[in-house]
């Protein structure tokens, strides 16, 4: 038999500092849950450099190759369309790239390390879809000022030749330019730049 | 003999588990009100379908693989080498579709007799979880397959929460465990969509019938069948749930899986909007389909994402398109529940509503172009005015006078007041008095009394 009376005080000491540690122990184990559910090792290690060979590309051609699992455009560009570039700058959301995405050296009009070539990844910055290669002049579905440039089916955003994203589509970036430099004129490799490991 | 047997069986029983008390409870013993109509049959018929997505989705993962170079040919298999594998997995894909329809009109029944409002918030708030664990549902079920649809849809809404600030990349990347949809995407989404969604979906099922259980369920009349009780408790509109409703649901349900056999046997693909066309095509990471849209019941709330030229904003658009639903019963301060009762205003918001929902929905599967961007911006700015307009105007609305006891559960055409019920009887007056109309009743009179002497035994 027990007659003490019972300290209110201490139970709500105890059933705080219970509940806390409670909290704070399922915290912890849900920690290892939540990062399985991150990109395994083995998925980052699959990031490795690719190489590709654009020797035999010839103007106003593109070629898709992968890297990270993502398509990444190589594009040669003509002077008419380099010209181009410069025309239509007054319809284009961040036509010097300041909020974009890109290694520095790229950080120019023609979005490029040598101008010619673009290299970009085909990922619409709006929801990832993959924008189709437009280059005809004014087609009947794009409006008669289109002069060439990247269309993304899903939701209609629209991008210049250098990868630049127009006003008043929902693409909110220009498409990203992956890491990349050359090894030699006709050898490209995506996945590094010049002087990274 | 027999009788005594059950009897004293199940009285043990009850003395360990309490069976006829939840028999009697919500069962035999559960009054409804006495007027439903048929908008009331799509709550059973919901989890008539719950029980077939169960049933078939079992059997389906018994011969399915979630791994992304085998998940396209294992439905493949399941189509032509398992025995009724494609019934099984007809079944699957079009009770996905009839889920919707049925939950749509469900919730579409809720607005139009108000049975969302006090004392009924949480019986619709958890009815809202159901309905978005089962977009989520839907959208994991649909990955399965690994078709170009399956993967360009993933991506796309997958890169949706990628647009929410500061966290939304790092989100992305949790929810996909590649840097790209992949077959860790696959995998875990496998994973939800046998086990943890569906078993999230009971448990919220028990809520709302338990929650619906505890008030009682609304009629077309919207007032209170417990207001009005005889000597023994027992509401004097109510009926006993059974056998008057359980046996008004099995013919329901007959005539639902009449519907839902004609699909799977005749129309299974639905003429692409239940499997859409691309998706019989295994996904490819590097090219998307020159037309992407989501799946039929996903199409209003993707077109209101597409309506807002903006990343964010678009994003925001669609979650508050869906977030204001949960808000209703404290969006509408309108006392009276049903629209028999309501103001014109009402009748003419709600009207606007479903057209507006049924109009994104149209859009959404469309490509995007000039003009259909102009109407889904338009109806996506009715959609949100419903909303948005409800609490300022439902307050001081003109109702009419509630009824005492419950009136039918269709009202007569005759007894419907309205200029548009007279615009209604006088066009059906018009078309009654032309002479194709006589020739044609007179001839299904004919053939009905041709049919009865065939079918029925009886010679009256």
């Amino acid at each position: 038999m027990t007659d003490q009376s019972v300290d209110a005080s201490k139970r709500w000491f105890l059933t705080k500092t219970a509940s806390i540690m409670g909290a704070v122990g399922t915290a912890l184990a849900a920690a290892p849950f939540v990062s399985s559910m991150q990109p395994s090792a083995k998925a980052q290690a699959a990031g490795a450099p690719v190489e590709v060979d654009i020797g035999k590309l010839e103007v106003g051609q593109k070629i898709t190759v992968m890297w990270r699992g993502k398509p990444v455009w190589v594009l040669r560009r003509g002077p008419e369309e380099l010209k181009a570039l410069g025309q239509i700058e007054d319809k284009l959301r961040d036509p010097a790239s300041d909020e974009s995405d890109q290694p520095p050296p790229t950080k120019n009009q023609s979005r490029a390390l040598k101008p010619e070539f673009l290299v970009a990844l085909a990922v619409c910055t709006h929801l990832g879809c993959a924008p189709t290669y437009r280059p005809e002049l004014a087609p009947a579905d794009l409006g008669p000022d289109w002069v060439g440039g990247f269309f993304c089916p899903c939701h209609g955003s629209k991008f210049d030749l250098a990868g630049r994203v127009y006003k008043g589509v929902p693409a909110p970036k220009n498409l990203e330019i992956p890491p990349h430099h050359y090894l030699s004129d006709t050898r490209l490799v995506i996945g590094v730049n010049e002087g990274e490991a | 003999m027999a009788g005594e047997k059950t009897k004293s069986l199940l009285a043990w029983v009850d003395e360990r588990l309490p069976v006829s008390s939840f028999w009697k409870e919500h069962l035999a013993g559960y009054y409804a009100p006495k007027n439903f109509n048929f908008l009331y049959f799509f709550g059973s018929l919901a989890l008539l379908v719950l029980v077939i997505q169960i049933v078939t989705g079992i059997f389906l993962a018994m011969n399915y693989k979630p791994d992304a170079n085998l998940a396209f040919d294992s439905i493949e298999y399941i189509m032509r080498d398992v025995s009724w594998g494609w019934l099984i997995r007809y079944m699957h894909s079009t009770g996905a579709s009839l889920f919707f329809v049925v939950v749509y009109l469900h919730m579409f029944r809720a607005l139009f007799y108000g049975s969302f409002k006090k004392p009924r918030e949480l019986v619709w708030l958890f009815g809202m979880f159901i309905f978005l664990l089962l977009m989520a549902e839907a959208f994991m079920g649909y990955l399965l397959p690994w078709g170009q649809m399956s993967y360009w849809g993933a991506q796309v809404i997958i890169s949706l929460f990628g647009a929410i600030p500061v966290v939304g990349e790092q989100l992305a990347l949790l929810i996909r465990g590649d840097y790209v949809v992949a077959d860790a995407t696959l995998n875990r989404f496998f994973a939800l969509h046998v086990s943890a969604i569906p078993l999230a979906l009971l448990g919220l099922v028990v809520f709302h019938l338990a929650a619906l259980h505890t008030v009682g369920s609304n009629n077309p009349d919207g007032v209170e069948i417990k207001a009005n009780k005889d000597a023994n408790g027992i509401p004097r509109d109510g009926i006993p749930f059974h056998p008057y409703y359980t046996v008004k649901d099995l013919f329901v349900a007959s005539v639902f899986l009449l519907v839902f056999s004609f699909i799977i046997f005749y129309t299974p693909d639905f003429g692409g909007y239940f499997l859409e066309h691309p998706n019989f095509e295994p996904a490819n990471p590097m090219k998307t389909p020159e037309h992407i849209a989501p799946v039929w019941y996903f199409t209003p709330f993707y077109s209101v994402l597409r309506a807002v030229p903006d990343k964010l904003g678009g994003v925001v658009a669609m979650g508050a398109s869906i977030a204001l639903l949960f808000l209703l019963p404290w969006l509408d301060r309108c006392p009276v529940k049903s629209i028999r009762y309501r103001s014109g205003v009402f009748k003419l918001a709600l009207t606007l509503l479903v057209v507006a929902f049924i109009g994104l929905g149209i859009l959404g599967t469309k490509p995007v172009t000039t003009t259909t961007t102009i109407l889904a911006r338009l109806f996506a700015g009715t959609y949100f005015l419903f909303f948005l307009s409800l609490p300022f105007y439902s307050r001081s609305e003109k109702t009419t006078a509630l009824p005492e006891r419950l009136t039918a559960a269709v009202i007569p055409l005759a007894e419907r007041k309205g200029w548009l019920w007279d615009l209604v009887r006088f066009l059906l007056c018009r078309v009654q008095k032309t002479e194709l109309y006589n020739r044609v009743n007179s001839q299904l009179t004919v053939l009905c009394v041709k049919l009865k002497q065939i079918c029925c035994k009886t010679k009256s």
